[in-house]
């Protein structure tokens, strides 16, 4: 590669108040190169890339497009010189149609009947398969980021921004967008490509970058370098693969009977007869791809939503038709997906978050009144155990980062002594060292005897952890079976239902 | 009492023209509403548009550079709010209320020496022949042009959102503003614009009160129709036909009780006074139960965090 790279930045420096997010960050991207962008959260990628997109103006340092100077002021101009992003948060509208979506993210749109020809035309070509006229708002995961790829496609960009594309697709939803990046690159196309999966960024990447707090601290070739490497590049110490401490399974603790209730939102997924049994001292993981009842799944378990008493049984009580508190005092605990407005309450301090659920188990509350030197104990206790860093209790839940904030959730319901604990996601979107901390915490939990219930979407993870696994399609649970006989074939099967058949006829 | 005494066609004349500032005012905060911003100062915008048109109508003699001034007057004091909301991110639904309370309060002052004047009137459009049209003729063709103007708008509002790119902006900002800022849309700018023009739609809407369904000024005149235009705009789904709806049936239910009043109906008039309020309520309410979104940003506040 000894041609002008067609994106060179040199010294790029951004600092917000209280944080320096870029510091002298130096990188090349040749045409063609799939060049991959690596770090913990808060390592500053987000913002590198929201500056090569005009998102962001850089306090110092230059980019060079094509050997000519390059300062986006504004996305428009990002895209005009042929900068293209799909977004970690798709930036998408449910309201309105693919059509429309992709017509806001062009400069010069073409008349609605145009597009629609011009989005099949390139939906074809590279395999991503999308009808112009549906709402965005009824697409699954993987759909939508078509949306966004093929918005990206129709300006024919030279560079193509990616930002944690893979967190939420399908094995084989994954395989088909790899198939779309392979051949961009081999038309000339570069990618900028940022992800916390080593193992995908070793099978795709021609390079990589690794930045930590802001600077680079390693460039390496991602094909020769092993993931632990590249892993412990990016923390900067060594990593300690979450270990599971050998323990007997125990009693069945959850056992569900044809759970079928409708789903409590318009767009949601009703749970149809799902049955299974949980033992003490055991992980099970549920996998499917968003939106196929796992919401509902978890509103089910937590008393969120009501059932027939005899459909959810605990320790052989029927607790189907008791709300949230009740199960909480019986050692029924969840955490669930969305930490900020479900798990936790964004503007109360992590004293009163810890309070809203730790009220039952840890009397925290007698007679009605608060006691709020208990709870800031409990919350000082699980920032100590583990590893919330923020300056004390007293501050916002808001105020963490994604990572911090999850480990505090799952923190704040193991440290209650659950016998059950049911979460979803507890890993999403958070970095290498807080995902290895917290499954290590989910596993410890089962070793001391609780049944552990994970639902993901992250199937290394389930894989990882989990002794069973099971998968959630179309509101429909199938058998649980022993993770250590599961192929990934066989875990794509079993998630496959309309998905897989969609595939199959790509 | 007499129902014999309620002339159909003056009645159906009469509610268009009760209809007409309902119509401009909610389709103005229709589209400030698609954008994402909650004006609840509808009621204080058309008021003062009501004081601005009345003043110029007089002092100039011009009903129609009345007009003008009301839309200008409107759209200056929306300017407040979005200063307030887009600029200084303060609370939309605070800031709504005090601006219609500020509007009132505005229009009581400006208008002191002009109570008990009697405005200069607009004349009807001179359709020829189509005006001799019986039944048809009177209740459709003598009317004044901003009525006719009222129905340009809800369709142009509706085919600028449907068809053209500017509505599509429209309703991706009040959808999703991170979205759109993500997409280089400037969402304050545009949400300013929007407001502005809910603005002047109000200020017009209120002149069309004191100007020409009254015609006088009052304090206090426009008695309400801010409001019903605010829940008519929920009630309607963000729909222009079904806006149109609901300000016909609140403005015939409003010319209905004052002819049954004429008629002198043995019902105390309080209860036919508030009937149109109730009964345009009820049936929106029932109409809106198809739970068509309203847009996902609404009245949320926009920061450019990150």
């Amino acid at each position: 590669m000894t041609q002008t790279p067609l994106l060179s930045l040199s010294g790029l420096t951004k600092a917000y108040p209280g944080v320096v997010a870029n510091d002298d960050v130096s990188l090349q991207i040749a045409p063609g190169e799939v060049h991959a962008l690596l770090g913990e959260n808060g390592a500053g990628k987000s913002t590198l890339v929201k500056m090569i997109y005009g998102l962001v103006k850089p306090d110092a340092g230059s980019m060079q497009m094509n050997g000519a100077a390059f300062a986006p002021s504004e996305p428009r101009a990002a895209r005009a010189a042929g900068v293209g992003m799909v977004f970690q948060h798709f930036s998408l509208f449910d309201a309105l149609s693919v059509a429309e979506n992709i017509a806001l993210g062009m400069e010069q749109a073409p008349k609605m009947s145009d597009l629609s020809a011009q989005i099949t035309s390139v939906s074809d070509a590279y395999g991503l398969p999308l009808a112009p006229d549906r709402v965005v708002g009824d697409l699954s995961a993987g759909e939508r980021q078509r949306v966004e790829i093929i918005r990206c496609l129709l300006q024919e960009p030279k560079l193509l921004i990616m930002d944690e594309p893979t967190s939420v697709l399908t094995p084989q939803e994954v395989e088909i967008l790899f198939k779309t990046l392979r051949k961009l690159s081999a038309e000339g196309t570069a990618i900028l490509y940022i992800s916390h999966k080593l193992e995908e960024i070793r099978s795709l990447c021609d390079a990589a970058t690794v930045l930590r707090l802001g600077k680079v601290v390693g460039e390496c070739t991602p094909s020769e370098t092993s993931a632990r490497d590249m892993a412990e590049m990016m923390v900067g110490s060594t990593l300690r693969t979450p270990k599971r401490a050998e323990g007997e399974t125990g009693e069945v603790v959850l056992a569900l009977k044809g759970l079928s209730a409708a789903s409590p939102s318009a767009f949601g997924m009703p749970l149809r007869d799902v049955s299974l049994d949980v033992r003490a001292g055991e992980v099970l993981g549920i996998g499917g791809v968003a939106g196929n009842g796992q919401d509902e799944l978890l509103a089910a378990l937590s008393g969120e939503m009501r059932v027939q008493a005899d459909m959810v049984a605990v320790k052989g009580v029927a607790v189907g038709a008791l709300g949230p508190t009740p199960r909480r005092a019986m050692g029924i605990l969840t955490a669930p997906e969305e930490r900020l407005g479900h798990a936790a309450v964004p503007d109360m301090s992590l004293t009163e978050n810890a309070m809203l659920t730790g009220m039952a188990r840890e009397g925290l509350a007698q007679n009605g009144l608060l006691n709020w030197t208990a709870a800031k104990d409990f919350a000082e206790r699980i920032i100590l155990k583990f590893d919330v860093r923020t300056p004390g209790p007293a501050n916002a839940a808001r105020s963490l980062s994604g990572g911090n904030l999850q480990k505090f959730v799952i923190g704040r319901e193991v440290m209650q002594r659950p016998e059950l604990l049911v979460v979803n996601q507890p890993t999403w979107g958070v970095d290498a060292a807080a995902a290895a901390a917290i499954r290590q915490a989910l596993m410890d939990l089962a070793a001391g005897g609780a049944a552990v219930v994970v639902i993901s979407q992250d199937l290394e993870e389930l894989m990882e952890i989990s002794d069973r696994f099971a998968a959630l399609n179309e509101g429909r649970l199938s058998a649980p079976e022993p993770t250590a006989d599961l192929s990934v074939e066989r875990i794509g099967l079993m998630l496959g239902g309309a998905h897989g058949m969609e595939v199959a006829h790509v | 009492m007499d129902l014999s005494a309620i002339n159909p066609i003056l009645f159906v004349a009469g509610f268009l023209i009760a209809a007409t500032p309902l119509i401009f005012a909610a389709i103005g905060e229709l589209v400030v509403e698609k954008s994402g911003s909650l004006n609840l100062g509808v009621e204080g915008m058309m008021i003062v548009g009501a004081i601005c048109g009345f003043a110029t109508a007089v002092e100039t003699g011009s009903p129609l550079l009345g007009f003008a001034a009301a839309a200008v007057g409107g759209a200056l004091l929306s300017l407040l709010f979005a200063f307030l909301t887009q600029v200084a991110l303060a609370n939309q639904v605070a800031s709504g209320l005090a601006l219609t309370l500020f509007g009132l309060g505005l229009s009581a002052l400006l208008g002191q020496s002009y109570v008990g004047i009697k405005p200069p009137r607009l004349g009807d459009i001179n359709w020829g022949p189509l005006a001799d049209i019986p039944v048809i003729g009177p209740i459709l063709f003598t009317h004044d042009i901003i009525l006719y103007l009222g129905l340009v708008l809800v369709i142009a509002v509706w085919a600028m959102l449907k068809y053209s790119r500017m509505g599509l902006v429209l309703r991706a900002v009040g959808e999703s503003h991170d979205a759109a800022h993500a997409l280089g849309y400037k969402v304050k700018r545009i949400r300013t614009a929007a407001i502005m023009f809910g603005g002047a739609c109000a200020g017009i809407g209120g002149a069309y009160i004191s100007l020409i369904r009254v015609p006088q000024w009052t304090e206090g005149m426009t008695a309400g129709v801010g409001w019903i235009a605010l829940a008519l705009v929920v009630f309607a789904s963000w729909k222009p036909a079904r806006l149109l709806l609901g300000a016909y049936l609140f403005g015939g239910i409003t010319q209905l009780q004052l002819n049954l009043q004429g008629a002198g109906v043995a019902i105390p008039v309080e209860y036919l006074a508030m009937s149109p309020y109730v009964i345009t309520i009820v049936v929106l309410v029932i109409l809106s139960r198809d739970k068509s979104a309203a847009p996902a940003s609404l009245g949320r506040t926009f920061h450019a965090s990150s």
